[in-house]
Parts: C-alpha cells; sequence; structure tokens
C-alpha cells in the first residue's frame, strides 16, 4: 500500500533568530484535504513554523517538501510565485494593501495569476459574501473594522483554491459566533477543493472545528505526531 | 473522584500510617470534604492485597494494632499510570485531573504532559460536540452549547495552569 502523498512536510524544519531557536527539528506532514490546529504559548514558535510552511522564510535547517518540491532550495523570488499561486496565507498581523478596497485586495491573487478583472471582481466578491463582509467590499482597508478585514483576508486566502490555506489566528479578533462561522467556511471550501488547512489558534473552540492537534512548546512538538 | 488513588500518590512520597495518610489526603485533596477513616482503611487493604504498597511494621499502642504501610515498585507504577492517563472529560475529570497535576508535580513527573494529554480528550469531546450541533434541535442545542462552554472552561485552565509551569521550568 502506498501513503497518500502529502501536500506540505517538514523534516527537521529549523527556524533561528539569532541565539533564539523558534522552531526546532519539527518534522510534520500535511495531507490534501487534512485540517489542523496548531496551538501553543506565546513565542513557541507558531508563526515562525508558518512563515517557514510558506516559504515567507527560508529555514536555517531542514526541509520543506510543497507539492513535491525542495521549497526551501527556492529562491525568494520562485518561493514567492509558488506561494501566491498555490498557497493562500493569512498573516497574525494582517497585510491587505491599504490602498485599495476589499474586492480589490481579494482580486490580487486572481489577477497575479492572469485572471481578468471581470471574473475576478465577481469571484472575489462572492467569496467575501461567504464571510459576510459583501457590503463593505467597496471600503478601504482602513475604513473597516478589525474584524471585517480579518475576513477579507481570509477571502484572499481562499479566492485562488490554493492547495495549502495557511493561517495565522484568523478568528483573533472576531466574536465567538462569527468566529465559528468564518471557521466553517474555511472548512467547507477547503474540504470541495481538497486543500490541506493549517490554522494557528489559542482558542479551543476554532480548534474543535479541526481534526488534527499540533502543540508547539519551545519550538518543538508536545503533542500531535506527524502523520 | 476516587480517593484510593490519591492515597496511592500520598504514600509514595513517604511511608505512612492510615491516620497520617487521611490528613496528609485532607490537607491536599478534600479541604471541604474530608475522607472516612474507613475508606483510608479499606482502600489501604486493598492496595497490600494487589501488591501496591505492603506493611513495614505492625505497632502495638494500647490496643488497637498501627500498621504503617509502603508503597510497592508495582505501586509506583500505577501512580504513573494514573497520573498520565487522561480521563474522560466528564464534571469529575476536573477534580482528578487537578489531584493528578498536583502529584505529577510534587512527584518529579511532567505536569506539563498531564495537561498535554488531559487536553487531547478535552478536544476530542469538543469536536465531537461541535459535530452534533450542526444537526441538533434547538433543547439539544442548549445541552450542548452549555457542555461546549464547560470543556471551553476546563481547557482555558489547563492553558493557562500549563503555561505557568512552563514558565517556572
Ligand atoms: N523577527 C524576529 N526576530 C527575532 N526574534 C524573533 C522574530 N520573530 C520571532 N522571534 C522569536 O522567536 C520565537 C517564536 O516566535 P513566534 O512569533 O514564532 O511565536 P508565536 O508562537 O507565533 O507567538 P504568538 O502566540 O505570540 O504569536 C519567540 O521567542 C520570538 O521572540
Ligand atoms: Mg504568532
Amino acid at each position: 500500500m502506498t501513503p497518500e502523498p502529502a501536500v506540505l512536510a517538514t523534516r527537521g524544519l529549523t527556524v533561528r533568530y539569532g541565539d533564539t531557536v523558534a522552531v526546532d527539528a519539527v518534522d510534520l506532514t500535511f495531507l490534501p484535504g487534512s485540517r489542523t490546529a496548531v496551538m501553543g504559548p506565546s513565542g513557541s514558535g507558531k508563526s515562525s513554523l508558518l512563515h517557514a510552511l510558506g516559504g515567507v522564510v527560508r529555514p536555517d535547517g531542514g526541509e520543506v517538501w510543497f507539492e513535491n518540491e525542495r521549497l526551501d532550495r527556492l529562491s525568494e523570488a520562485q518561493r514567492s510565485r509558488r506561494r501566491l499561486a498555490r498557497m493562500g496565507m493569512v498573516f497574525q498581523f494582517g497585510d491587505l494593501v491599504p490602498e485599495l478596497t476589499l474586492v480589490e485586495n481579494v482580486m490580487l491573487p486572481l489577477q497575479v495569476l492572469g485572471e481578468r478583472a471581470r471574473p475576478a471582481r465577481s469571484r472575489a466578491l462572492e467569496m467575501l459574501d461567504a464571510l459576510g463582509v459583501a457590503e463593505v467590499a467597496h471600503r478601504r482597508t482602513g475604513a473597516v473594522s478589525g474584524g471585517q478585514a480579518q475576513r477579507a483576508a481570509i477571502a484572499r486566502a481562499l479566492v485562488h483554491r490554493p492547495a495549502v490555506v495557511l493561517a495565522d489566528e484568523p478568528t483573533g479578533s472576531l466574536d465567538s459566533l462569527t468566529a465559528e462561522q468564518v471557521l466553517d467556511t474555511m472548512v467547507a471550501i477547503t474540504t470541495a477543493s481538497g486543500a490541506a488547512l493549517v490554522v494557528v489558534t489559542h482558542e479551543h473552540v476554532v480548534a474543535s472545528h479541526l481534526d488534527d492537534l499540533v502543540v508547539l512548546r519551545d519550538g518543538r512538538i508536545a503533542v500531535g505526531a506527524p502523520a | 473522584m476516587s480517593a484510593a488513588l490519591p492515597l496511592l500518590a500520598l504514600l509514595e512520597q513517604e511511608p505512612a500510617h492510615g491516620y497520617t495518610l487521611k490528613q496528609r489526603y485532607d490537607d491536599r485533596f478534600a479541604r471541604t470534604r474530608p475522607l472516612a477513616f474507613g475508606q483510608v482503611y479499606a482502600a489501604l487493604s486493598r492496595f497490600e492485597k494487589r501488591g501496591w504498597a505492603e506493611v513495614t511494621e505492625v505497632e502495638v499502642v494500647d490496643g488497637p494494632e498501627r500498621r504503617r504501610y509502603r508503597i510497592t515498585p508495582d505501586g509506583v507504577e500505577t501512580v504513573s499510570a494514573w497520573v498520565y492517563a487522561p480521563q474522560q472529560p466528564t464534571e469529575f475529570a476536573m477534580s482528578n485531573l487537578y489531584a493528578r497535576v498536583s502529584v505529577a508535580l510534587s512527584s518529579g513527573r511532567s505536569a506539563i504532559d498531564v495537561l498535554d494529554r488531559q487536553r487531547v480528550q478535552h478536544l476530542g469531546r469538543m469536536r465531537e460536540l461541535t459535530g452534533l450541533r450542526k444537526d441538533a434541535d434547538p433543547t439539544e442545542l442548549l445541552a450542548i452549547t452549555y457542555e461546549l462552554a464547560h470543556l471551553d472552561a476546563d481547557l482555558r485552565w489547563i492553558e493557562e495552569a500549563g503555561n505557568r509551569l512552563e514558565e517556572l521550568a
């Protein structure tokens, strides 16, 4: 029996900042359609792990495999290309383009992939609608609430049907009811497309919408074995 | 929570008579509901029968016998198994967890490990409930939401306790 191929995997993944070892020799495997919560105390390396998985930072040691390719061996430009085309990322502190409206932000990944403006716009609007923020789609990022901006960032991470979605505290600014609805939407959309979903969260209610749990402590996996 | 295993854990700390053991138990685990002597003696004779404890001396002080007990290696293993085994997340799980964490801390076992294991159990139950909620009728929904809120509160305690222990470590 051949094991199901992972879409994303690490071996001995290590990320350092000077003397700080933020991620310490971590082995993880994410299958298509898997849903994983990453938890752990503040400073345990959750964001650093996610950034290395998404190729935002190059690891200081170990390997990151994404769609059968060594992500850590690619140049910065190649990594961003893979990320923009095949991954959806939601950053902990947001990174919507402030000069653009929400819908323009959500259209960006589609346009980078060469989609024409009109279909891109209607798909982006659908996605904003699914996340409950259609009514502020034409406002600039600075003119919406933190929770609305957060939902637009999630829409942008999902809109191009990526193979993996990496979300860092995606519901941190949402009330618990909205947080659960947003989680359900993320799960439904990634399930439909077979994408792997990885969500960093400190809320167990959020984690209860996902199937697997990884707990980091001091950059190491305290709970949750590699698949 | 059954008192037996916490008693065995107290015996692990040092050999003791039933009376001393009861006092230690009350101080440590049962501030509001002291243990009956009968329970302590019943537990000790059960430990002896199962080979978890043995009598080291018998003194006779004007009348009644006082038996001093000591834990055996099998008993130590039993304590370990109890401390590390996550419990079904029922309403009794938390007082049990509290006792297990407390024993782990005082016996040099990993309290964080105990918490992490229990978290997995709790989260498993939350997952189940989250799934059930999707097609629950209003009455079921109330019950499910109630249990979820409790589990969430438990988990917050687990998380906070874990983080504090981390800081101390
Ligand atoms: N750019 C950086 N420069 C130096 N140290 C960093 C940097 N980013 C993170 N660190 C350190 O690396 C460790 C892990 O940080 P990381 O941001 O990955 O943690 P986290 O689990 O995401 O925390 P939080 O829950 O607070 O978001 C911490 O000790 C942090 O101080
Ligand atoms: Mg972080």
